[in-house]
């Protein structure tokens, strides 16, 4: 029971994310109506056509137009995660998700967490997922495709789980690697473009973790599973909303800290802003 | 040894001419024309199919077959092929071939009819099979056991069986397959002609003006005459005309210049309207032809539909009982009536079926009466009865009808009617048999070169075993029949068994012996070269009837089929090129071939097996009396026998088919040097300790086969030299075949009669009443020497039409990719891929009506039962609207389920073609 | 970005300013990135070149197929008979576009077209495979499908061999149209006619059912994207036998000035030139 409640998030979020999956396995092998298609394009309940909306905007890029029906899909989307705030995506739907968090487990196993001194040398900006973003628009401009699309590893993971992997295990297999070994929180953190689409976009919206500096033992426990930990400057400091759209709202730093020093708020950006100022 | 290509091209064309001279081809010929190729030996050999008859080489190479090529110098195919013909080398090596017998056993090992097959040995195989056999055949006699046959029987082999089941088992119990198939055409020969097969050859394709098709879809049925019909239309594309008279279009409909889209059974009422022109049109008639040739005739016309006579039977589903029904009686329409109206019928009158127990009888009419039978079927009348597609208008309808009369009515035009099951399955078949020939007697177009009505066979050795041979229950070799004392005395003689060994009462014809299982009167049954649970209409009664009573099946095979599935015991048979063997084809060419590799697994060939069962049985146990019905007592032969220098304690195997005569055909010997024979001597298997049985038992069995026909217009030529030709014509008087029979130009019976250019010669039904239409007189009989019939018989509905439960007409049959219930070539990958399943053919109006799609799943169901098939409009076949065909090569759409087992109550050939069916969605 | 500091690359390296730090960080991450989109580009164009790929009917134009294919298998989900197949990495194609392999699955041609209406981006358009029906109203209409051609190796077909095969024929659910049968005289045999197959690109939906059906051992016909199995007529020549062949040059652009090697030169300056 206890565990259960010291893992309540991850739990949950894996249900959610293994549900989705199942959902879309199940509309291609069974033909359920629940979810058909795939992250990149679906239908829900055979009613509702639900886009990717980086995708489209990449399309967008290559000078082409989609069908309304999918703009409106993408839009729902969007406005979906944006009102919901921070990068609830990679944290409840993403399926790369697991896999990253399976290497970063790993890596916190043997000791490696963000409270120690890296394994490898190797660093990257976690920037870089923003220059990432960028290039993929200009990319998908020069190129005429979606250039994200075509060699993304959610995409691959996700199609494969549904259509069949081929080689697109290679892809999943190189990035658990990178994750493992080269690279802490190496391809979310850092590279991921589509993460960094989802950070701008959630940047305003309402869900966000809340500390309290008078629980704060300053033990270091939500740092140290945080897989974004520059979103939580004020831990120990002064209580506080996280800001940034980096935030995956997993909740792991909530269930991780015994002294409830983190708990889910819904508050507004500004009204966090003003919290953390006046906190 | 390599030949060059300019030698091969010199010595294939010395060859064929050799062999269209009728000549014998010196060995040395023969063994340049055998070239090897990298150690792979070639031999002729035929193709496993169709009754078309192409022959092909066969390339072996460390005792399996590698190749096969078309045989440049056959004679039918000038070393072409089909596509199923192109993958003979393909059917052997199916992975689920069967290598063992198998039988249905409990858990000590012991026969169980409600057991799993496990393998068994050949010897407990054939001990339970008899111990089987003669519990039944004590209890009921010769009539309670039943061999299925085939027209894919080598001809050795349905002698073999026809052998043992009739002089040794005394029973006539034997039909094969091609009652499904030639049936209504041998009815027709012999009633009209008194002796069976066509009188022309594939040569006519090549001399004609004219080709109508009735019922064949030669484009893939028979593909190797079809490009030989396609050659001539492209050799003189104005003046040779192709007419295809069919229920829907089809692939030949591409080439014809008329097609004509009939509704099922309107033939009938067609040929009385072009018989009514011929007689009608002046001078269109030959006279001469006419009076010299030919008489008048005509029969019974209430004589049901070959159902059961009991038509309230028990075993009927309730559904089926208003079709049962029409066996006894049937409400005459209008068009019925008018039909008939010279027969005094008229609309509503109630026609009792009272002469569906001699339906074959018939007498002498005038030709005044004959044209007054005609009357009726004016162009008017005709024209809205036939008319199959409802999208066409009338006018045009009766346009191409009167296109066609005029097309057989113009002097000087050769025709040639071709006709195939449209004309065979079909419930009044042997009468469109019968019509066609008046159409083409009337006309004097008959027996010539390039003109005649020619009947095309289905499978590979219809013609060759099954009627030749006289695989059928009431039939012995050269075309005589059990009924007849003469014939069975003839028989007796040949055979050398005790006069009056012969049962002289009929055997259960194919449907028949399936009806008798059902009601208990059979036990005992055993399948050779044949899928008859597949390939029966009606089938769900026979399933239940196989599985669920007290009876006992054995199926040789070398796949398993659903026949298979069914039985008790599955013995596995050796294919075509894994034993010695011969074929008579539709243009009655016989062709022999020789043992190329050794059958695959422990599998032996069907004569083996017969020879084999044989050797269970004594004298004593067979030739005893046994009583056959309240007037026929079969009478103890063995004191007879003793007589003959046989004993009681002698097997069948001794008497039949090791007598002195047989042992004298020595094996090796020189025909089969290098060559194996598994049967003579065993092969490398060494099966069960078989060592072969020491002599040439193929070539015993030829021998005292072709005694028979010698002769009598049947000649065949001794097995030698079919081994030195590529097959000959039959009758081969004087080593020459013949090309046309009854023109005393081309056949030496013909002219040996002296009856003028022509003589129809044939010696079956050439005494008979006269009489006028509405029946026979008393009095003299009147004797046609030489001369054919020329009938006259009328339009009748079908015992099942389209109603608003059952809207839909339903026709089965072939695809050119498979091969009958698809045993073998759904086998062959290729094959598979190409047509994977059967669908239902059927026009896009009733598709969208029914709002199904193609691809769609569908129910197909009859009042007897339904199958799920997929829609499809746009293929090969585009039946008008309310007509559905579906193919029956595919096991998973088992659509003799569906089908009607009506039959011809002449020639009890069932009719595939008609009955009715509804849609719904699966 | 306020924390950029604490978690930076190269934070640590006191000897540099902040500003420069800055600029070089940026100058680096922009060398990343153009290293990394000409790999990426690289991988990208490599895969788009694929020429053969056979897509789902109604597929707008290829390049634009590209763009606006969004990978998410609901036409693939769609096929009634699973035919389509969602390119996985390793099948050398785009990765997660739909594609037929003819030989092993073809395109049966339902009637509803269930894949291109399923498509919510517009990448398969239901509006190419619809035309007026008899009372004008556009309709789904499979037949104006143009998956592909295909194209008949005479060589290998074992019709024209004179084999009586015309599998593909029978399997053409255009049949009569979209394949017929040419019938030619077997010169060899004499007696005999060759049924040779022939495809009408004016028919052809490019479905490969008659690819799937061929007997051979690799299929002697097959379908090809349109592009490459057909050649394309000349503006400047019409044929005079045919009245509605003018339609084809219509949109002519009707430059007609010819360049060759040896025009292209000015005539004056050939004229003057020395030497013969």
């Amino acid at each position: 029971m206890g565990w259960l409640f010291s893992n309540r998030y991850l739990v949950l979020r894996r249900l959610v994310q293994v549900s989705i999956l199942l959902f879309f396995i199940a509309g291609n092998a069974l033909g359920w109506k629940v979810l058909r298609g795939n992250l990149s394009s679906s239908r829900l309940l055979d009613a509702v056509t639900l886009a990717d909306p980086f995708a489209l905007l990449q399309i967008f890029a290559t000078g082409t137009m989609v069908s309304v029906e999918a703009m409106l899909g993408g839009g729902i989307v969007l406005v979906l995660f944006a009102v919901i705030g921070g990068r609830v995506f990679c944290g409840w739907v993403c399926p790369v998700n697991m896999v990253t968090d399976l290497a970063g487990s790993l890596r916190r196993a043997v000791g490696d967490d963000h409270s120690s001194p890296a394994l490898s040398g190797f660093q990257i900006s976690r920037n870089a997922r923003y220059w990432v973003l960028g290039l993929s628009l200009v990319l998908s401009a020069l190129l005429g495709v979606a250039a994200f699309e075509w060699i993304s590893p959610i995409s691959m993971l996700h199609r494969g789980v549904i259509f069949g992997m081929g080689l697109g295990w290679t892809a999943v297999l190189a990035l658990f690697l990178f994750d493992l070994v080269v690279l802490r929180q190496g391809f979310c953190g850092h590279l991921c473009p589509l993460g960094a689409f989802y950070a701008l976009a959630g940047a305003y919206g309402f869900l966000r973790v809340r500390h309290l500096k008078d629980h704060c033992t300053l033990c270091g426990e939500c740092l140290k599973h945080c897989p974004e930990p520059q979103v939580l400057p004020m831990v120990g400091k002064h209580n506080g909303s996280v800001l940034s759209g980096e935030c995956t709202n997993c909740g792991r730093c909530i269930e991780v800290c015994a002294e409830r020093a983190m708990r889910f708020g819904a508050v507004s950006r500004a009204k966090a802003r003003q919290d953390h100022e006046g906190g | 040894m390599s030949l060059s290509r300019r030698e091969f091209i010199k010595t294939a064309a010395a060859v064929a001419a050799a062999t269209a001279a009728g000549l014998a081809v010196s060995e040395e010929l023969l063994a340049a024309a055998k070239q090897t190729e990298a150690g792979w030996r070639w031999d002729k050999s035929v193709c496993r199919f169709c009754g078309t008859g192409c022959g092909i080489m066969i390339a072996v190479k460390g005792d399996r077959i590698v190749a096969v090529k078309g045989d440049p110098i056959a004679p039918v195919n000038m070393g072409l092929n089909c596509i199923k013909g192109y993958f003979n080398a393909k059917i052997i090596y199916g992975a689920d071939r069967l290598t063992e017998p198998l039988m249905r056993v409990n858990a000590k090992g012991q026969f169980d009819k409600k057991g799993k097959f496990r393998p068994v040995s050949w010897k407990k195989a054939f001990d339970e099979m008899a111990k089987q056999f003669k519990k039944h055949y004590s209890d009921l006699g010769p009539r309670g056991v039943a061999v299925f046959g085939s027209g894919q029987y080598t001809i050795m082999e349905g002698y073999a069986a026809v052998k043992l089941t009739k002089a040794g088992f005394r029973s006539n119990n034997i039909d094969p397959n091609a009652r499904h198939c030639m049936a209504s055409a041998v009815a027709g020969f012999m009633q009209v002609f008194g002796i069976d097969e066509p009188a022309g050859n594939y040569d006519d394709m090549h001399h004609t003006d004219t080709v109508v098709l009735w019922g064949a879809n030669m484009a893939e049925m028979h593909p190797v005459l079809w490009s030989k019909i396609t050659n001539r239309k492209l050799s003189d594309p104005k003046r040779v005309k192709i007419v295809n008279v069919t229920t829907f279009t089809n692939r030949c409909s591409n080439l014809a210049d008329i097609e004509i889209v009939i509704k099922p059974n309107a033939d009938l009422a067609i040929q009385n309207y072009l018989l009514r022109e011929m007689a009608t049109r002046s001078g269109v008639m030959d006279r001469e032809f006419v009076d010299q040739n030919c008489i008048f005739a005509t029969g019974p016309v209430d004589i049901g539909y070959g159902l059961r006579t009991a038509v309230d039977h028990p075993k009927y589903l309730k559904a089926e009982l208003d079709t049962a029904a029409t066996e006894a009686f049937k409400v005459l329409t209008k068009d019925e009536a008018t039909a008939m109206g010279s027969l005094g019928y008229k609309e509503g009158d109630r026609m009792e079926m009272k002469n569906a127990g001699k339906a074959g009888s018939h007498w002498a009419i005038s030709f005044e009466d004959f044209k007054k039978g005609l009357e009726p079927y004016t162009l008017d009348f005709t024209a809205p009865l036939a008319k199959g597609d409802a999208d066409e208008s009338l006018e045009n309808f009766k346009k191409k009808l009167q296109a066609l009369a005029d097309l057989y009515a113009e002097k000087d035009r050769k025709v040639v009617s071709f006709w195939t099951m449209g004309f065979n399955q079909h419930v009044r078949g042997t009468w469109v048999n019968e019509q066609i020939y008046a159409i083409h007697l009337l006309l004097g177009k008959q027996s010539q070169p390039g003109n005649g009505a020619f009947s095309l066979t289905g499978q590979p050795s219809a013609c060759g075993t099954a009627r030749e041979v006289g695989t059928f229950a009431h039939r012995l070799p050269a075309d005589m029949v059990v009924m007849n004392p003469k014939h069975r005395e003839v028989s007796e003689k040949i055979w050398n068994v005790p006069a009056g060994t012969i049962n002289p009462v009929a055997g259960s014809h194919y449907m028949q012996i399936f009806r008798d299982l059902e009601d208990g009167k059979i036990k005992w049954v055993w399948v050779q070269v044949n899928n008859p649970w597949q390939n029966s209409a009606n089938a769900g009664h026979w399933i239940t009837a196989a599985r669920e009573m007290d009876n006992f099946i054995v199926v040789s095979d070398a796949y398993p089929s659903i026949s298979a599935k069914v039985a008790d015991l599955i013995l596995p048979a050796a294919m075509i090129f894994e034993k010695w063997g011969a074929y008579g084809n539709a243009e009655r060419r016989t062709q022999h071939w020789r043992q190329q590799v050794t059958p695959v697994g422990n599998a032996m060939s069907d004569t083996w097996q017969t020879l084999e069962f044989a050797k269970r049985f004594t004298l004593k146990e067979v030739w005893k009396e046994w009583k056959i019905d309240d007037k026929t007592v079969l009478p103890d032969v063995l004191a007879k026998a003793k007589e003959m220098g046989y004993k009681e304690t002698d097997t069948l195997f001794d008497v039949l088919f090791a007598g002195k005569e047989a042992k004298g055909y020595k094996w090796p010997d020189p025909v089969g040097k290098g060559f194996l024979n598994s049967e003579a001597a065993g092969d490398g298997r060494n099966v069960e300790g078989f060592k072969g049985y020491g002599f040439f038992i193929q070539k015993s069995l030829w021998e005292e086969y072709r005694k028979f026909g010698l002769g009598k217009a049947h000649d065949l030529a001794d097995f030698d030299t079919y081994h030195k030709v590529r097959g000959l014509k039959w009758p081969v008087v004087n080593g020459k075949e013949t090309s046309w029979r009854f023109n005393a130009e081309y056949d030496p019976y013909a002219k040996a009669a002296n009856h003028g250019k022509f003589a129809f010669y044939g010696e079956a039904m050439k005494e008979i009443p006269a009489g006028d239409l509405k029946g026979p007189k008393e009095g003299d009989k009147v004797k046609l020497p030489n001369k054919a019939k020329i009938f006259l018989r009328h339009y009748i509905d079908p015992p099942e039409l389209p109603s608003a439960a059952y809207p839909f007409w339903l026709s089965t049959g072939r695809v050119l990719e498979h091969w009958h219930t698809g045993t073998m070539t759904m086998r062959v990958p290729e094959l598979f891929r190409a047509v994977p399943e059967a669908v239902c053919f059927m026009h896009p109006g009733d598709a969208s009506q029914n709002k199904m799609k193609d691809g769609e799943l569908i129910w197909i169901e009859s009042r007897r039962g339904k199958v799920k098939a997929r829609v499809e409009t746009r293929g090969r076949n585009l039946p008008p609207r309310g007509m559905l065909f579906v193919p029956f090569f595919d096991e998973k759409v088992f659509i003799n389920k569906v089908t009607l087992d009506a039959t011809c109550p002449i020639s009890k050939e069932t009719d595939f073609k008609k009955c009715a069916v509804k849609l719904y969605k699966a | 970005m306020r924390n950029e500091k604490r978690h930076s690359l190269e934070g640590g390296n006191p000897a540099l300013t902040e500003r420069r730090s800055f600029l070089l960080g940026l100058a680096r991450s922009a060398g990343a990135a153009a290293v990394g989109g000409l790999v990426w580009a690289g991988f990208i164009d490599g895969k788009k070149a694929y020429p053969t790929v056979l897509r789902p009917p109604g597929a707008v134009e290829e390049a634009r197929f590209l763009a606006k294919c969004t990978k998410c298998g609901l036409c693939a989900e769609a096929c009634p008979y699973d035919a389509l197949i969602m390119a996985k990495p390793g099948d050398g194609r785009p990765v997660g576009t739909p594609y037929f392999l003819m030989r092993e699955d073809p395109c049966r041609m339902c009637q509803d077209i269930p894949c291109a209406a399923e498509c919510p981006t517009g990448a398969l358009a239901p509006a190419l495979v619809s035309g007026p029906d008899d009372a004008g109203i556009q309709r789904l209409d499979i037949n104006l499908a143009r998956i592909g051609l295909a194209v008949i190796d005479r060589e290998t077909c074992i019709a024209y061999w004179g084999i009586q095969c015309e599998a593909c024929y029978r399997a053409c659910p255009v049949i009569d149209r979209a394949i017929t049968v040419e019938h030619l005289k077997n010169d060899r045999t004499g007696k005999h006619a060759i049924l040779g197959p022939v495809v009408h690109s004016e028919h052809c939906t490019g479905c490969g059912l008659c690819e799937h059906a061929c007997v051979t051992r690799k299929a002697s016909i097959f379908v090809l994207p349109r592009e490459l199995a057909l050649g394309e007529p000349s503006e400047h020549y019409v044929r005079g036998w045919d009245a509605a062949d003018e339609k084809r040059i219509e949109d002519a652009a009707g430059d007609v000035t010819t360049t060759t090697p040896r025009s292209k030169k000015d005539p004056l300056e050939y004229l003057n030139q020395e030497g013969f």
